[in-house]
């Protein structure tokens, strides 16, 4: 009866043996490859602490007006131009700026990392069957890995520092860009894409001449929920060693103060709202087309 | 009938997944129900050979699951055959690498869609120059010629709108317009007027005859629609089941039903309008004199009133050159007005 009340599990000493051999084996490619890592990502460094030093040292009127003229480049609407403006005042007054800039620049930099990788692997996903039955479990494991298993990885091999938080942020939010694009190209009209053959367009014009455009409202959509997913992940990503808004949201969660905790969490708030909005109102833009005259 | 264009040569298209695997007993002349409960593949199209003249409007008619969208997609090869040949100009379209496919799909054939499929991201004038840009025409000449065509189609002033915003008639336009503008020399048009109103599909048809007047294009025509076929087809191939039943001008298919399916097809239609008289003429019997002469391409509705009219209610029928063809009758006209039975 024994066997059937016990799971038969592996041995103590096996199991121990076993998490040893992986873990040393894992401690020696650090050390072996760590610095050539190190090295490949020198430059994202140089490229991230340069965009957050432009963003620190432009006068805060001047960072305010790029953000109410990217807010009316993208949504064209004066309620969110201005709001977007109004919310980000407010965190300045609250003391909370540098974080703030901070953010936005691990951010910003993420998500356009997600973008440059992510499109070209949904379009590979969308061309090959394949591609997609290999990606798609992978990136499942991507949304629910729990970040903190992934985390230890990324720091034993890169330490701890901004090019690991980007890595474990991208590797988080990387997902939906990639999901949207592929479901995009497989949702373009069957016969539009007929005609395009019918007048002898190459795979490649008819990538670029229909499937991405015709997709773009569902990429955007990708784009959008990077960012959302992007802006979750800075507490997280300030654990190990990135700066901006989820510094003082750890040191509030350790020390229990309420108001820091609660004025940082509303400035992530604030900001997830502004670019949600200006992203989803520009997307929808881009479907202008679809609109009959009455629409107009 | 002026010489081939298209030549299509004991072409076969199974569907399924290993379609070589079972042609040879299609070849054989399995029946469609047996391949598709033995074998579970299904058969497209049977054994279809057929010559489309050059310059001429070919109309390919048959119902729904008929394989007429299949046949027409072989054409340009949209669909690849499991067995037979296509030829276009002395060669052989089936044979032909990707790159020689592309080429003739830019230069020699262009295509009419029955759901339009215009690319909705893009303007009228862009959808117009869609071809010319596969061609690899510069964006200005491509705009230019493009305009050209969107006058010809009458859609001058929504050369800058969507097609979303177009009722599906002007939309057809901008696809016929597409279709056009390459100056390929072959049309396909795959029900291209069946999703229009009645009124509108009529517009649409005179467009594209008073169009093929100067364009002399060859034309492939699918429909369902016999009224369509008959309006427009220089000749009429009737598929059924994948099977080509008949393969005529419309005279012998009106006249010389060739099974009971097509005589079914031909029941309903306004004989009258259809029928010639030149199809009529008996070169035996001698008209009274003083008869009065009627041309060829007559309707025989249009006729009647002369015949009855007529001494001895019999008239000369003679070509549009003046040669004699030989004599209609009243009777034999009436004859003719009442639908072969079964």
């Amino acid at each position: 009866m024994d066997f059937f009340l016990e799971f038969p599990e592996l041995g103590r000493h096996t199991l121990a043996a076993m998490r040893k051999a992986i873990d040393t084996s894992f401690i020696h490619f650090s050390r072996e490859y760590g610095a050539a890592l190190e090295a490949f990502f020198y430059p994202l460094l140089q490229f991230m602490i340069w965009f957050e030093k432009l963003l620190l040292s432009t006068p805060w009127p001047i960072i305010l007006l790029i953000i109410g003229g990217l807010a009316w480049f993208g949504s064209r609407s004066v309620k969110i131009t201005v709001g977007s403006v109004i919310a980000m005042a407010l965190i300045g007054i609250f003391g909370m700026w540098e974080d703030t800039m901070a953010t936005l620049a691990i951010v910003s930099v993420a998500t356009l990392l997600c973008v440059v990788i992510g499109i070209p692997i949904g379009i590979v996903m969308a061309r090959f069957e394949r591609a997609q039955s290999v990606i798609t479990p992978i990136l499942d494991v991507m949304q629910t890995i729990p970040s903190f298993v992934y985390l230890i990885p990324v720091v034993m091999l890169l330490g701890i520092g901004k090019v690991p938080g980007l890595l474990a942020v991208c590797i988080y939010a990387i997902p939906p860009i990639v999901r949207l694009t592929n479901l995009g190209i497989r949702l373009v009209d069957r016969d539009v894409l007929e005609a395009a053959d019918a007048f002898g367009a190459s795979p490649r014009q008819k990538l670029f001449s229909v499937q991405v455009p015709l997709a773009l409202p569902n990429i955007f959509a990708g784009v959008n929920q990077t960012i959302m997913m992007a802006l979750s992940m800075v507490v997280i990503a300030s654990m190990i060693g990135v700066r901006g808004l989820g510094v003082p949201v750890l040191k509030a969660i350790s020390n229990q103060y309420l108001s820091l905790g609660l004025m940082n969490g509303l400035a992530i708030v604030a900001l997830a709202i502004i670019f949600d909005r200006v992203s989803q109102t520009y997307g929808q833009r881009l479907q202008a087309y679809r609109k009959g005259f009455g629409d107009e | 009938m002026s010489e081939a264009k298209i030549e299509i040569k004991n072409l076969y298209k199974v569907f399924g997944d290993h379609p070589s695997k079972v042609i040879e007993l299609v070849q054989d002349g399995i029946s469609k129900t047996d391949l598709l409960e033995k074998h579970g593949h299904i058969l497209g199209l049977k054994d279809i050979s057929l010559k489309i003249p050059n310059r001429e409007i070919q109309v390919i008619m048959g119902l729904s699951g008929s394989g007429k969208s299949t046949l027409i997609r072989h054409i340009n090869r949209l669909i690849e055959p499991t067995a037979g040949e296509i030829w276009i100009d002395n060669e052989d379209v089936t044979a032909m690498s990707q790159a020689a496919l592309r080429d003739l799909r830019r230069f020699k054939t262009s295509m009419v869609f029955q759901k339009f499929a215009l690319l909705p991201h893009r303007t009228v004038i862009e959808n117009v120059a869609y071809g010319l840009s596969m061609q690899g025409v510069p964006e200005a000449e491509a705009h230019k010629r493009a305009m050209h065509w969107i006058e010809r189609v009458e859609l001058n002033g929504f050369e800058n709108n969507y097609p979303g915003q177009l009722s599906g008639g002007m939309q057809q336009r901008v696809g016929l317009a597409r279709a056009l503008a390459t100056d390929a020399e072959i049309l396909l048009m795959d029900e291209a007027f069946s999703a229009l109103d009645p009124l509108i599909r009529t517009g649409m048809q005179n467009i594209l005859l008073g169009l093929q007047e100067e364009l002399h294009k060859t034309i492939v025509f699918i429909t369902h629609d016999l009224d369509e076929a008959l309006r427009l087809g220089d000749n009429i191939a009737i598929l059924r089941d994948g099977e080509m039943v008949q393969d005529g001008s419309p005279q012998d298919i009106v006249m010389r039903p060739a099974d009971d399916y097509v005589s079914e097809f031909i029941k309903d239609i306004n004989r009258g309008r259809v029928i010639k008289v030149g199809s009529l003429a008996d070169p035996a019997a001698s008209a009274s004199d003083g008869a009065p002469i009627i041309v060829a391409d007559t309707a025989l509705e249009t006729a009647l009133s002369t015949l009855v009219a007529a001494p001895g209610q019999s008239c000369r029928i003679t070509k549009k050159d003046g040669s004699d063809l030989g004599t209609l009758t009243l009777e034999r006209a009436v004859a003719a007005l009442h639908a072969p039975a079964g």
